[in-house]
């Protein structure tokens, strides 16, 4: 109850003319440099920290925070148009939301990504209010051993997924694994798969892969099958968003899961990637009907923006409890509230209560602030595909080629981006799924990293991964998505089943 | 107050235009990039960022000053970048001494000689920190227990064969002890896993630990510095910096472990260059929001250039290089 006075008073600070106008400045810059080439949240968090200087702590981290979910939403926007992924975690929402705008379907995949990134948020935030002091404290019993679990259970949930061969799907996991072990190792300091070449002593960033995966390889597959979108015949109306939001409720299920899915992995805290990929391998997973996963439908797209925005929202106190940022954009916010004067820690939540209510008060207006703004937008959004291709052709070349750039600054990363290109032109038409690398590219490090700490504290003894009741259970669950697949398949044997014909479909 | 101020600016003043006269030679003619050989956040970027901010804030240089991150490769990334642009003193490097020990351990096609070392404008300390509800209330205590069970005690750090480890390494040879150094990825991470027990121990300095001691969650125990640091604002329970004891203090004869705070010009750069860049940090640290943020940070407010600086790295390097020999991680 105390949390919910706070919370009134919180909206006291944030719900002020000039701050409702601070956020809706931010959300729709956010959104702008979320869809522009050549930009990104943390670039327009930097370019615009120096303004905030002169801003009281609480409007500066109002407009900043605001502008990020305006980038997230953005984010999406590209995924699902041109699939490029703005963020590392909105490249679930490819997976089915790119098949839906292809088909011509790009208003509802992007009113449904919007509604449910908007639903996840605001699930995410509620759960902050009423657990903020018991978060913080939860997330600091995580140590290596819980960290390796976590992951654990995000590959566990996410195994199996692309339907193809299991070969197919080992070797795309192994090559991520690769390609993320290049660089500077955290566990033993020295280099790896550098080869002498200095351009790759910062590693291969995941950012730069996935654009040249989805966006280019998508471009040339799209050369190839007769340059054109069937977003063309697409109608656009207003009406649709209004229709398509009348429809959400249908999947519940969906929200619900995705959303409690997307607050546990931020408060793990595994991140806003792990659980948009776990989310979409549980939707699929416990599907009535698994067919059409990958090919536009659209829980494919609900469950990890639900996830996404759940888990980024939640993540959000631990953060700044803890002091780790969990993602670029948040490290250079942090940065920008020691300039403020604010030590990010524990103490915040004691000292600082004005601040940090005012903040939480302003993800439950900024949120809803972006939603109708990003939902005003959509028809603009997705009448962009009835441009021809052979114009929107060259556009989303330079959206990726100018993305990749601005992630390091370096001209080494242009080829890497045409060279994933290829490869992922390559993968999809030798049917190798593309998915595992990319998550395997996302978590390996972290999990590599995580598993040989957890070695290190344990002297190499293997049973710290069950030695508090916490690990165990995570590890349990992992275990249990792991042979999941087998385990109905046994149960299917034994019973003699009047469905045989639908599960081997 | 006011006259202070005034006298601040005066000084100020006087100080730019005897460097107008004297300097003539050389002066940016386009913007300054400032690159950061550290991640955004981290440390290195905090201390980059300010000096940019106080710089714009007082217009103390003509061109613009732009901020890039190249901290890959635990700063590698930055270096290179900085090897490559030799010749050009429009791009300034902002490192620690991570630009002379890097190369110690990691093949690197960069060695510090490759840069041209500019000024150290201040040095952060090192502290044993222990858990909040450790048992341990003086480093001879944790210390005599680390001896009890040789290889049990895990201290916690940022990267490896990094800073961090180094002094692990220092004190387990000073008190005669083994220990396991479990590496994170930053000092923030170190922090937490020691507020949250995994760990028995970790070496962060005063600003990454800052937030878990307020709060209870950590405990300084002793500093690695030939004395106490600067009294400022009380922390916790009316105990401030200066109440810690040193290590030698202590009974952990270590008393020599910084890490500075440093600022490098690409190599093959003209002399005036790098004069001018002295004095304009000289400026900066005049400013009163330099002493901000050395308070904020509880870092040492020092600044080394020319000799003083070349020695600094001398001795820092020779330091270094000796346990770096000693575990056989020497790569060169």
């Amino acid at each position: 109850m105390e949390n919910i006075a706070s919370l009134m008073h919180g909206f006291g600070v944030a719900l002020t003319m000039h701050h409702v106008l601070l956020m809706m400045l931010g959300v729709l810059l956010g959104i702008l440099v979320g869809v522009l080439p050549g930009l990104g949240a943390p670039n327009g968090v930097t370019l615009l920290m120096p303004l905030t200087f002169s801003m009281d702590p609480i409007s500066a981290i109002i407009l900043l925070t605001s502008m990020y979910w305006g980038a997230l939403f953005g984010g999406s926007t590209t995924s699902i148009l041109f699939n490029i992924p703005g963020e590392p975690s909105s490249v679930a929402t490819t997976f089915d939301g790119h098949p839906m705008a292809k088909q011509g379907r790009a208003t509802e995949a992007l009113t449904y990504a919007f509604l449910s990134a908007g639903f996840g948020a605001l699930v995410g935030v509620v759960l902050i209010t009423v657990l903020s002091s018991w978060v913080a404290k939860f997330a600091l019993r995580f140590s290596s051993p819980e960290f390796f679990a976590v992951y654990f259970l995000a590959f566990a949930s996410f195994i199996g997924l692309g339907g193809s061969s299991p070969f197919k799907t080992v070797i795309s996991i192994m090559l991520g694994f690769a390609f993320t072990a290049v660089g500077m190792d955290t566990v033993s300091g020295s280099l790896r798969l550098t080869y002498g070449i200095d351009e790759l002593i910062r590693g291969i960033s995941f950012l730069v892969a996935v654009i040249g995966l989805f966006g280019i390889g998508e471009l040339l597959l799209t050369m190839e099958e007769g340059l054109r979108f069937d977003g063309v015949k697409a109608r656009v109306s207003p009406r649709k968003v209004f229709e398509t939001l009348l429809t959400l409720p249908r999947y519940w299920v969906t929200l619900l899961r995705s959303a409690a899915i997307g607050c546990w992995m931020g408060i793990t805290p595994g991140g806003p990637t792990a659980a948009s990929f776990m989310s979409y391998g549980l939707a699929k997973r416990f599907a009535r009907r698994r067919e059409g996963f990958g090919k536009g439908r659209e829980e494919g797209v609900i469950a990890p923006e639900t996830a996404d925005h759940a888990a980024g929202s939640s993540a959000i106190l631990p953060m700044l409890a803890l002091g780790i940022p969990g993602s670029a954009t948040a490290a250079v916010m942090m940065g920008g509230l020691m300039i403020w004067g604010l030590t990010p820690g524990p103490m915040l939540f004691i000292e600082q209560k004005d601040f940090v209510w005012g903040l939480i008060a302003s993800m439950y207006l900024g949120n809803v602030v972006a939603v109708v703004l990003v939902l005003a937008t959509v028809p603009f959004f997705a009448a962009i595909l009835r441009v021809p291709f052979a114009i929107i052709g060259p556009v989303i070349l330079v959206i990726c080629v100018s993305g990749a750039y601005t992630v390091a600054g370096a001209s080494f990363d242009l080829w890497l981006v045409l060279i994933f290109g290829v490869v992922g032109y390559v993968f999809k038409k030798l049917d190798y799924p593309i998915a595992p690398m990319v998550l395997a590219m996302v978590l390996g490090d972290k999990a590599e990293d995580a598993f040989r700490q957890s070695a290190i504290m344990s002297g190499g003894d293997l049973s710290i991964f069950w030695s508090n009741g916490l690990v165990a259970t995570i590890m349990a669950l992992g275990v249990l998505l792991l042979v999941w697949p087998l385990l109905s398949l046994v149960v299917q044997r034994l019973r003699p089943s009047r469905d045989v014909g639908a599960t081997t479909a | 107050m006011m006259m202070k101020k005034a006298l601040m600016a005066a000084t100020a003043l006087v100080a730019a235009l005897g460097i107008s006269a004297a300097e003539a030679a050389w002066k940016p003619s386009k913007p300054v990039e400032f690159v950061v050989t550290s991640g955004a956040g981290g440390g290195t970027d905090q201390f980059a960022r300010t000096v940019q901010a106080i710089i714009t804030k007082h217009n103390l240089l003509d061109q613009p000053v732009v901020v890039v991150n190249k901290g890959g490769g635990s700063g590698a990334e930055g270096f290179v970048y900085g090897k490559t642009a030799a010749g050009e003193p429009h791009k300034v490097i902002f490192a620690t001494n991570n630009e002379w020990l890097l190369p110690l351990v990691a093949k690197l096609a960069f060695k510090p000689e490759d840069l041209t070392p500019v000024a150290a404008m201040a040095v952060d300390e090192f502290l044993l920190w222990v858990p909040g509800d450790s048992p341990h209330q003086d480093a001879k205590s944790f210390i005599e227990a680390a001896k009890a069970a040789p290889g049990k005690v895990k201290i916690g750090g940022s990267q490896s064969k990094d800073t961090d480890h180094i002094l692990v390494k220092q004190i387990e040879k000073a008190a005669g002890i083994k220990v396991t150094y479990v590496p994170f990825k930053s000092g923030g991470e170190a922090a937490t896993q020691l507020a949250g027990g995994h760990v028995e121990a970790n070496t962060n300095n005063p600003a990454e630990n800052l937030g878990q001691w307020k709060a209870g969650g950590v405990r300084p125990l002793c500093v690695f510095a030939p004395e106490r640091m600067a009294r400022g604002e009380p922390v916790v329970d009316g105990k401030g910096w200066a109440d810690i004891p040193t290590c030698k203090e202590a009974g952990v004869p270590l008393e020599h472990y910084q890490m500075p705070r440093t600022v490098f010009l690409p190599g093959g750069v003209q002399q005036d260059a790098v004069d001018f860049y002295v004095d304009l940090l000289k400026q900066v640290r005049e400013k009163p929001e330099w002493q901000e943020y050395i308070t904020r940070t509880s870092q040492s407010n020092r600044f080394f250039a020319g000799e003083d600086f070349q020695t600094f790295i001398k001795n820092n390097e020779d330091e270094g290089r000796a346990v770096i020999a000693a575990e056989g991680w020497l790569v060169n």
